[in-house]
């Protein structure tokens, strides 16, 4: 059943589909961005009541969204590493870490710039934003302790069990701070229905998700080839690669 | 067009600063991440490339030597 | 001539050693609490002597300081054993390596949290904790530092072969832990109130019956991780 995918688990093969898959990957993110920001930025309409301020939306939510999917794929990849003994997926566990790091930190960014004319405050400790600054520790964790290792083989299984205990947490963690958030203070803020968006705003932010979609996914294949690159620099095919130049 | 100027539309309705704050961080997040690894890239073929080529000079120099 | 030991035999075994080791170098035992306390006393010097003030954030105080204290022993956890090849001797012999991980976490606890457990009045003391919070406090440290030694036992496992491997190692921790923290507090602050506070416990309950069971799994593959 699953006898299609084992010629993936040479390295040669999987560098060879990450050339494939990424023009794609490129495109897409390039159309899609492209035209999201432009869109959301410049045709979308003014919220009526948070004006121009909302454009924010367009970054803030696909970056959020992106930065829990990254975290989806990588304990996906993680599991697959660790049951099927894969040396490939352990190398995108590796590879997602910091497209996804780089999400979370969006998401926060973004989230404080859109607080501060909304909320008043840069930072407030919502249950949404508490997640999201443990989910960012999180991934800074599987990074650290990669790079800790000497020996990357170790590293990269460390690095999958850390994701996969993580992946069960998350739930936990998220559950438990939007519990205490409802404890220790009233909802201040209001949340805005994202569902009763309008169309004109919808069609950009839809456009701008699948723009950050690809991007995830294309830097995640550029990532993956160096450190298939990294792993097999000693091996002939590498180096007639190379060579090619 | 939301905007009825271009000075209009950096102006972003009083909210300049902050829309354009993150778009910025934003922007520069991402294109650093790919510069990154665009780099990393670079280096891991540069790598590549000198090792063989020491091991050329080794082979080279063994051959001088046995001759 | 093989001798065969039974499961509860090995627990009892390397728990023993545990534990006896332990009070060797009595150090280990009293230091965490030390440090316990000192992060404690530090509090009220930090934001003022207010009995008031103070009571309100009691709960938060010592929690934070026993997950600070937890963190001290986690770190000899394995590496003594990692050190000495008996990690090694531990995963190569015929007994589920699951299950002498449980003896050690749970000697870990023995050292660690069960003192604290039992000094848990004095420190509801100093900070001027009210009589219903104490019951509280007792109750969610006896539930919850288990937990904290499981978890941290997790992040012990993986650090154990690096060299610097304690930073990272609560770096890697200290996220994971925040439920526990949340939602022990809470159930203080709820008892301070006079209320009832059994469904904080019985999550706190149910987190300590979910890590039992998955934790020593995860553990042991680390440590396999760590050793090979």
């Amino acid at each position: 059943m699953w006898k299609w995918l084992h010629p993936y688990a040479k390295a040669e093969r999987a560098y060879k589909l990450c050339n494939t898959l990424l023009p794609y990957f490129v495109t897409v993110t390039a159309v899609c961005i492209a035209v999201g920001w432009i869109w959301g930025l410049a045709f979308a309409p003014a919220d009526y009541q948070q004006k121009d301020s909302y454009r924010i939306i367009f970054i803030h939510v696909p970056s959020a969204i992106l930065s829990m999917g990254a975290y989806s794929s990588m304990a996906i990849a993680a599991i697959v590493a660790l049951v099927w003994q894969l040396r490939n997926a352990e190398l995108a566990v590796i590879a997602i870490a910091p497209v996804g790091a780089a999400m979370t930190a969006i998401a926060l960014i973004t989230g404080a710039a859109w607080g501060k004319p909304m909320w008043g405050a840069w930072w407030v400790w919502d249950a949404r934003l508490t997640s999201e600054l443990i989910l960012l520790f999180l991934y800074f964790g599987v990074l650290s302790l990669y790079h800790a290792f000497e020996d990357k083989k170790s590293g990269g299984r460390a690095a999958c069990i850390l994701a996969i205990v993580g992946v069960i947490n998350l739930p936990i963690i998220h559950f438990s701070v939007e519990w205490w958030n409802t404890l220790h203070q009233g909802s201040t803020i209001t949340k805005f229905d994202t569902s009763a968006i309008d169309s004109s705003m919808l069609w950009p932010l839809l456009i701008n998700i699948l723009g950050f979609a690809a991007f995830v996914g294309a830097l995640s294949l550029v990532r993956l080839k160096n450190e298939i690159l990294q792993v097999e620099k000693h091996r002939p095919w590498v180096r007639q690669l190379v060579s090619r130049g | 067009m939301q905007f009825e100027s271009l000075s209009d539309f950096f102006h972003m309705g009083g909210y300049a600063f902050y829309v354009w704050l993150s778009f910025g961080s934003c922007a520069a997040i991402l294109l650093g991440l790919v510069w990154a690894s665009l780099n990393d890239a670079k280096r891991i073929k540069r790598e590549v490339e000198a090792q063989m080529k020491r091991e050329a000079r080794i082979k080279q120099a063994q051959e001088e030597a046995k001759a | 001539m093989k001798v065969e030991h039974s499961y509860w035999h090995l627990f009892v075994a390397v728990y023993r050693k545990d534990v006896t080791l332990a009070f060797r170098q009595r150090a280990e035992i009293v230091n965490p609490l030390l440090f316990f306390l000192i992060v404690i006393s530090l509090f009220p010097l930090a934001i003022g002597p207010e009995p008031a003030l103070l009571g309100r954030m009691a709960a938060g105080i010592i929690w934070v300081a026993a997950l600070l204290s937890t963190m001290l022993g986690l770190d000899k956890l394995f590496r003594d054993d990692y050190a000495d090849g008996s990690l090694e001797q531990m995963i190569a012999s015929p007994y589920p390596v699951s299950l002498s991980v449980l003896a050690k976490v749970a000697a870990h606890w023995t050292i660690t949290g069960l003192p604290m457990v039992l000094m848990a009045p004095l420190f509801a003391l100093l900070m001027n904790l009210d009589s219903q919070a104490l019951g509280a406090t007792i109750l969610t440290l006896l539930i919850g530092t288990p937990l904290l030694s499981f978890i941290g036992a997790i992040g012990a496992a993986l650090t154990v072969g690096l060299q610097k491997g304690g930073i990272l190692m609560s770096l890697l921790v200290l996220p994971l832990y925040i439920p526990v923290l949340i939602f022990a507090t809470s159930a203080i602050d709820t008892a301070s109130m006079s209320v009832a506070y059994g469904g904080q416990l019985a999550i706190l309950g149910a987190m300590l019956a979910v890590a039992i069971v998955t934790a020593p799994i995860a553990i042991s593959s680390a440590l396999r991780v760590s050793v090979s």
